[in-house]
């Protein structure tokens, strides 16, 4: 773990270290948390790294590397402290480095179970910039004593100092390319003066490169949901700035030159949904994302796009801690039922909530194609952990993957019916549609109840056969996509504890089943990835064979279990609850089902506090 | 050779008798026989309150959207097919009350579109309120006391939020506001056209009479056009700052002017890079071919994932 205040590097710093592992063969999963502020407040970034590949991050840290003081010791003389530090979390026989420069007494850190690494983070900072005759812009430079302790992190690990310098190298190009030899540089001091104070043998743990188990590559899950758009074809995205669903349409701008995909950043997220739905109408697939705060703006103009039957937008919703503004930069699966019942009145609308970054890739994908086969609009449920995550995966797999534009009119067809009724009552409920500029096509659409042609009605008969026509969407999509996408059963089907789960949790969930394999308790998982359609039998049949159901949620009122028991009839026996803001970790999954599974607890809620 | 009939539908009109609804339907369709435009090619977007039915009556692509927001869903239909010609249309509570932020940014944008500001002064569907345009003072017959709000001016707001043809018409003027639009409609950029219309239910303030000046002691009509008095608004060189600023400012001027004296008329006309254009510049595709007529569901992501690896 490497922490220090917003603005001094920590994401360079763990991004380079990770890079540096999994090119060396290594696999990695790291997330970051920060603080809803711009420079200064306390944030850091979780790098776990192992041998084989990893789902979840753990609350214990091995090495701890401090850029200041409050990583240390909190901020505990402040009027509103929020946390500790973190030389707690520190695991027995770990290892902290330090600025030597802070001149802390061993005593105060009030750990005798582990080694200190105390750096002159300054003093070889300027070693370093010595070098290359630029120790007079000390200043100007400063921020590098990141770098530093990158070097000392790996000299303390022993890890190939050259895997290191290739990823540091690889982040300043062009005219930059000097400032990265500059950068290259301190690391190495950091390195050679960690191996050469404390030796080889201070800290117990080495990293040794590993054969590459193929090609892999390091995905955030902003950069997997713009990557699924890419490769569905979406020619349109639109935004408002808001943490933590903006990196992900700046991701998409930065590359709009090479895919011919609009990106505009619109005045509020009510145009930016508007504007996507515009855009479906006109027959370009589009997309929007936001999170809570912009959903619930958004609330409006999906209800438009329902009633219009608008081929899209698929709406990326990335929660975060809510209510209102809530905590911007934490992350929470508060928004389900939200997501579910966002606007007025009854409309079909799709929900999928992928589990991890490589779900978020082809939950996208598969997003725009339900878009425009039921034409409707569809959520892609993710949240800040997932958004943030950053882990190594196989190089995506594109085999097989299809667009599916569903019944779009090509002109020649539309010229063999004189008489083209955009809302055409069909017998499942969809309608073949086309998009203006169509010869033949003119449709009319409207927010309002509407005949075939699409214009306004109230009256009582076609009312309720437009609204039957559009509900049955969401049957036929129930029906047409196989239970196999919908949900998940992970583990022994006959494993006598069922864990239920949704979303981001799934990794933290896997690995910490697999602790409690390894200590006796064998369990399942039912990871419910589509919220709508909702895969009500495959829930049904398998809650039902369970002897003990307990439901994992990042949220205060276990809303999945609450939804389970809507669709299915079945309650959940148990729930583990957290909702502070943090994602859970591999360990709480462990310590949460063993309370309630040896100490009898029928409810645990979890803090990070 | 289309006619007219080519532009008009058999749906059912239910606006009251003598709105001036009618005058500016009949003018959008007249304009766009004149342009001799396919009705196909052509998409109309409206908000909500009775202008929002307008495009039930046009045959062209039609769509009646939500209360204020028809600006968003225009836009993106047109990022979406900017071969189309888009007009747009809505209240006046629709675009400068609820929509009023769209009315802005949208304006910012300079999309080549034409924006038709339905300005009568009071919500009519809802019976009567008094609308953002509405000067302060001011009681129509169903509202239970003056209003205690100051009016927008919408040719001012348009001005300031970088509309690039800033226009006033009158839809009892069905030749006036018919050669207004088509300007609009052929300027490149947003145009915006403030009609001003009569509420024979709700707006017994300013009526059709009130327009034609009976009132006053000269009898003379309020309504004067800007081009009789040699007024240009059209910029002559829209790289120099000061020849814009000098135009918005005269355009903002003459916008103030209410009362026994009413300019109608372009405000404002300026040519600079649309939207449209300025997106073209980072992906030259967009010049050719609107993206909706191109493949882009084939792409090949491996760049995208070597700069992952």
């Amino acid at each position: 773990m490497i922490g220090g205040p917003q603005g001094s590097g920590i994401n360079s710093v763990a991004e380079n270290f990770a890079k540096a592992c999994i090119r060396g063969g290594l696999h990695v999963f790291a997330n970051i948390e920060y603080h809803s502020n711009i420079k200064g407040e306390h944030s850091y970034y979780r790098l776990r790294v192992d041998s084989r590949e990893l789902r979840s991050h753990v609350d214990w840290v091995d090495l701890l590397v401090a850029l200041d003081k409050e990583t240390l010791f909190g901020d505990l003389t402040k009027a509103h402290p929020t946390h500790s530090g973190h030389r707690h979390e520190v695991s027995p026989g770990g290892g902290i480095i330090y600025d030597a420069g802070l001149k802390l007494s061993p005593d105060s850190f009030g750990r005798d179970d582990i080694t200190l690494f105390p750096i002159p983070y300054m003093d070889l900072l300027i070693d370093a910039l010595k070098e290359f005759g630029k120790e007079r812009e000390l200043s100007k430079y400063q921020v590098m004593v990141n770098t530093i302790a990158l070097g000392a992190s790996l000299g303390l690990v022993n890890y190939d100092f050259g895997l290191a310098s290739e990823a540091i190298r690889e982040g300043f190009t062009g005219r930059k390319a000097a400032l990265g030899e500059l950068n290259i540089s301190a690391a190495q001091h950091g390195y050679d003066y960690a191996e050469k104070i404390f030796g080889h043998s201070a800290f117990p743990i080495r990293l040794q490169r590993q054969a590459l188990g193929g090609k892999r590559m390091m995905i955030r899950g902003v950069q997997a949901v713009a990557i699924g758009k890419v490769k569905a074809g979406c020619g349109f995205q639109t935004y408002y700035p808001i943490t933590p669903a903006t990196d992900e349409s700046e991701y998409l701008e930065s590359h709009q030159g090479n895919y011919n995909m609009i990106v505009v950043q619109a005045e509020d997220e009510i145009s930016a949904i508007n504007m996507a739905t515009g855009a479906a109408h006109a027959g370009l697939r589009s997309s929007t994302s936001t999170s809570g705060p912009g959903f619930s703006l958004m609330a409006e103009g999906l209800g438009w796009s329902g009633i219009t039957e608008a081929p899209g937008p698929v709406i990326i919703l990335w929660q975060r801690s809510g209510p209102a503004t809530g905590m911007p930069t934490r992350t929470e699966q508060g928004d389900l039922r939200f997501a579910l019942h966002a606007a007025h009145g009854e409309f079909p609308r799709m929900i999928i909530a992928p589990g991890d970054v490589v779900e978020c890739f082809y939950d996208t994908f598969d997003a725009f194609n339900y878009a425009e086969r039921y034409q409707v609009p569809v959520i892609v449920l993710a949240d800040k952990f997932l958004a943030s995550t950053y882990k190594d995966i196989p190089f995506l797999n594109t085999d097989g993957m299809k667009v599916d534009r569903g019944d779009l009119l090509q002109e020649l067809d539309i010229t063999k019916n004189p008489d083209y009724k955009r809302y055409q009552l069909t017998e499942l409920g969809i309608s073949p549609r086309t998009r203006p500029g169509q010869k033949g096509g003119i449709f009319w659409t409207t927010g309002d109840e509407h005949d075939e042609y699409g214009h306004i009605t109230e009256a009582a008969g076609l009312r309720v056969r437009m609204m039957t026509k559009r509900m049955k969407k969401i049957e036929l999509a129930g029906q047409v996509i196989p239970d196999s996408k919908k949900a998940t059963l992970h583990g022994p089907r006959t494993a006598p504890i069922t864990i239920v789960g949704w979303g981001s949790t799934k990794g933290a969930i896997l690995d910490g089943m697999e602790e409690l394999s390894a200590n006796g308790v064998e369990a399942n998982f039912l990871q419910i990835r589509y919220v709508s359609p909702f895969p009500t039998e495959l829930v049904q049949k398998v809650l039902y064979e369970s002897r003990r159901k307990i439901a994992i949620e990042n949220n205060y009122s276990a809303q999945m279990a609450g939804l389970i028991r809507e669709m299915t009839g079945i309650a959940v026996d148990n729930k583990i609850v957290k909702f502070d803001g943090r994602p859970f970790s591999q360990n709480e999954i462990y310590e949460g089902v063993r309370d309630i599974v040896k100490n009898g607890m029928s409810e645990v809620m979890l803090s990070h506090a | 050779m289309l006619e007219l009939k080519n532009y008009r539908t058999q749906v059912h009109n239910d606006w009251c008798p003598g709105c001036g609804d009618f005058g500016i339907v009949n003018a959008i369709q007249m304009t766009l026989l004149e342009m001799q435009l396919e009705p196909h090619r052509i998409a109309v977007f409206s908000g909500i309150g009775c202008s929002g039915k307008t495009p039930h009556f046009i045959n062209a692509y039609g769509f009646h959207t939500l209360h204020g927001r028809v600006l968003p869903i225009a836009t993106g239909a047109k990022l979406a097919n900017p071969s189309l010609t888009v007009i747009a249309v809505g209240g006046d509570g629709d675009g400068l009350g609820i929509g009023a932020g769209h009315f802005v940014n949208t304006g910012r944008r300079n999309l080549d579109f034409t924006y038709v500001l339905h300005d009568n002064g009071v919500y009519g569907l809802t019976k009567g309120q008094a609308s953002p345009t509405l000067p302060k003072g001011l009681k129509t017959k169903s509202m239970p006391a003056p209003s205690i709000q100051e009016g927008v001016n919408p040719i001012a707001m348009a001005v300031a939020s970088g509309y690039t043809f800033v226009a006033r018409s009158y839809a009892l003027d069905v030749r006036h506001l018919k050669m207004t639009l088509r300007a609009a409609i052929e300027h490149r950029g947003s145009a915006f056209v403030d009609v001003l219309q009569t509420c024979p239910t709700y707006n017994d303030i300013n009526t059709k009479e009130w327009y034609a000046g009976d009132d006053l002691p000269t009898k003379a009509p309020r309504l004067y056009k800007l081009e009789e008095t040699g007024y240009d608004g059209r910029v002559s060189d829209a790289t120099i700052r000061d020849v814009v600023n000098a135009k918005k400012g005269d355009a903002l001027l003459k916008s103030f002017e209410w009362g026994e004296k009413i300019p109608i008329g372009v405000f404002f006309k300026m040519e600079v890079a649309t939207f449209e254009d300025q997106l073209a510049t980072r992906m030259p595709a967009l010049a050719e071919k609107p993206f909706v007529e191109q493949d882009i569901y084939n792409r090949d992501i491996a760049l995208l994932l070597d700069e992952l690896a």
